[in-house]
């Protein structure tokens, strides 16, 4: 997938300005960037959710010339907030991630795709219970797995790790890197820079709709850089093991931890 | 604190309908033919539901059963009860249906055609064919007029309702209690300005009563009812996937604009045929669909065919009580329905408001 100019207006100020973004076969992108930078709109431009102006491309067509299904078939979405308005089963709503295979060879897949997406999100044990008794976090975990359950060569993930604990933080992106292993693209809207240091590829910083940085975590999470994007001093340190950047924001000393 | 299931095996629930939802639907299908016989056997001229039967297999060429041993038998029932109880069959399929089609549309379980006044709006142009004496297309033109005021209505409501891809419960109910008022006030003016023979043909609309049916009117509600059906059932799945949000279903393949566009039209068509002939019967598309909810799932491909089916039982049902209930006397079925329809969406509407909604 390719992207390049793109702008999306929202309330007579661009939102997103000018951003150039690619992502390849095999790569973890994440978004990074403070509240407001742009990162979530980025994502429903690259998804063909609002206007954009400039291009955006997923297999060489522009997303405005492929047919609703078939983009369906390429790229796959997880939104912020998972919404249902009627009491489906967590089982029934990972299967609705199959719907766009409906009549096509790859539907002989159907069954081996849900179980493995509840699998790897953990998400099997509660297969019959209704989404809406579901806690957040495991409504988040079903939510990735329908996405998963997709199974496009794009993945678009917008804050994945947001409603979820330690475990299935990392859990949801050692998923993605092995969808990556495997072949496929995914860009996801991170908060967490140290999750985003640790699994991506590339990461995008954004700051008012302008990329900032774009490059290896390692080159682009500098003290410098991050201090002035998200107006606030961080240290960076690399890990004792592995040398991938630690962002640490740059507390009072003296504050008591209590 | 959710006790989490412990399910061993990683069962996964098949896409196939179910041992349970296949039971419903035959269930509901053979509980109409035997609500059906017996409606059309009971009123002034009793006939035992056999011989009701043996009356139709004859007429099917068939020469098997009973035939009706009353005086009059044969002619009560084939000019007066069993156009009544199709017709009945017919209105009743419909409001079950196009209250499963809308709820799914709106993503909301408190939407349907009585309550957010698609059905007024349809009585109101069936009301001004009446009036203005639009004969053009005959039998049709009533049809014609409540579907048009049906098309009418459920964009205005569509359009007033919506905010950022979803249907709030209140903004759908004021928007039905603001379209209630205004088709109300068209009703009442139309009234003002027709005769008598007017204002009885209206008021009959604002109660609601199979007492007109007709094989004619039978034969204009069979293809609305028909062909809306087919289009709410070709669309079930994808009704399904519009569960997630117009942004997920959009994902996931689904042209929202062209179904929203397509449902639009088939409640159209069905309040349409509900409504032309036999006026405002309400909360049957409100009721039937959430009791399938209960025992089935939201699955709309069981849930528009059981509903449509459960909305036929209700309907016949309701008639059969309206017409004798009370000796020599009819009460209007739309009242009845009413009286049982109002307090249970009380009841939905309290269990709904608590989720913002949402539905759980």
């Amino acid at each position: 997938m390719r992207a390049s100019g793109v702008r999306v207006q929202l309330g007579g100020r661009y939102v997103v300005d000018g951003v150039d973004l690619h992502a390849d076969a095999g790569e973890l992108i994440a978004l990074v960037g403070p509240n407001g930078a742009g990162k979530s709109t980025l994502l429903a431009a690259l998804a063909g959710d609002v206007r954009a102006e400039g291009l955006v491309e997923i297999a060489g067509l522009p997303i405005g010339r492929h047919r609703p299904a078939e983009l369906a078939r390429l790229r796959a979405v997880l939104p912020q907030k998972a919404v249902l308005s009627f009491p489906f089963t967590a089982g029934e709503v990972v299967r609705m991630g199959r719907a766009p295979w409906a009549g096509r060879p790859e539907r002989a897949e159907d069954e081996a795709a849900v179980a493995e997406a509840m699998r790897q999100t953990e998400t099997t044990g509660f297969a019959r219970r209704p989404f809406p008794a579901l806690s957040g976090g495991e409504q988040a975990r079903v939510a990735l797995a329908r996405v998963l359950a997709q199974r496009t060569p794009l993945l678009l993930l917008d804050e994945p790790t947001a409603a979820l604990d330690l475990r299935h933080q990392e859990l949801v992106l050692s998923t993605a890197r092995e969808r990556t292993r495997a072949g496929a693209a995914v860009v996801v809207v991170l908060h967490d820079l140290g999750l985003a240091a640790a699994y991506a590829d590339r990461v995008y910083l954004l700051a008012a709709g302008k990329v900032r940085g774009a490059g290896p975590p390692a080159e682009i999470f500098t003290e410098e850089l991050l201090s002035e994007v998200y107006q606030h001093e961080v240290e960076v340190l690399p890990h004792p093991a592995g040398g991938a950047p630690l962002v640490i924001p740059r507390r009072l000393p003296g504050v008591p931890a209590q | 604190m959710h006790l989490s299931s412990t399910t061993a095996e990683p069962e996964v629930e098949s896409g196939r309908t179910t041992y349970r939802q296949s039971v419903l639907l035959g269930g509901l299908a053979a509980a109409l033919v035997v609500v059906a016989l017996l409606a059309a056997g009971r009123g002034q001229v009793p006939i035992s539901p056999a011989e009701v039967a043996g009356s139709l297999l004859h007429r099917l060429g068939l020469d098997l059963g009973p035939l009706p041993s009353a005086v009059q038998g044969e002619n009560a029932l084939w000019l007066v009860r069993f156009p009544r109880v199709t017709l009945a069959i017919l209105v009743g399929a419909s409001l079950g249906c196009a209250g499963a089609l809308m709820q799914g549309v709106f993503g909301n379980p408190l939407a349907e055609p009585g309550v957010v006044g698609v059905s007024a709006g349809a009585a109101v142009g069936a009301a001004a064919a009446i009036v203005g004496g639009v004969t053009f297309l005959g039998n049709w033109s009533t049809a014609a007029a409540a579907f048009a005021g049906g098309v009418v209505t459920t964009l205005i409501v569509y359009a007033m309702s919506r905010a950022n891809g979803r249907t709030e419960v209140v903004t759908l109910v004021l928007t039905g209690v603001a379209v209630n008022a205004t088709a109300g006030a068209l009703l009442g003016l139309l009234m003002f300005l027709t005769d008598d023979d007017g204002v009885r043909a209206i008021a009959f609309w604002q109660l609601g009563s199979l007492a007109q049916a007709t094989w004619g009117a039978a034969g204009v509600a069979l293809p609305c009812a028909a062909l809306g059906l087919t289009v709410a059932v070709v669309c079930s799945r994808k009704l399904d996937l519009l569960a997630l949000g117009e942004g997920p279903a959009r994902h996931l393949g689904v042209d929202t604009e062209r179904l929203r566009i397509t449902a639009i039209v088939a409640t159209a068509l069905l309040t349409a045929s509900a409504v032309a002939f036999t006026g405002i019967i309400s909360f049957v598309g409100l009721v039937v669909p959430h009791l399938i909810r209960m025992v089935a799932g939201p699955g709309h491909r069981v849930l528009i065919p059981a509903s449509a089916l459960g909305g036929a039982i209700v309907v016949v049902l309701g008639d059969l009580i309206a017409r004798t209930a009370v000796d020599y006397q009819e009460l209007p079925l739309g009242v009845l329905t009413a009286v049982v329809g109002g307090p249970a969406f009380f009841w939905l509407l309290r269990r709904t408001r608590a989720r913002a909604g949402g539905w759980g």
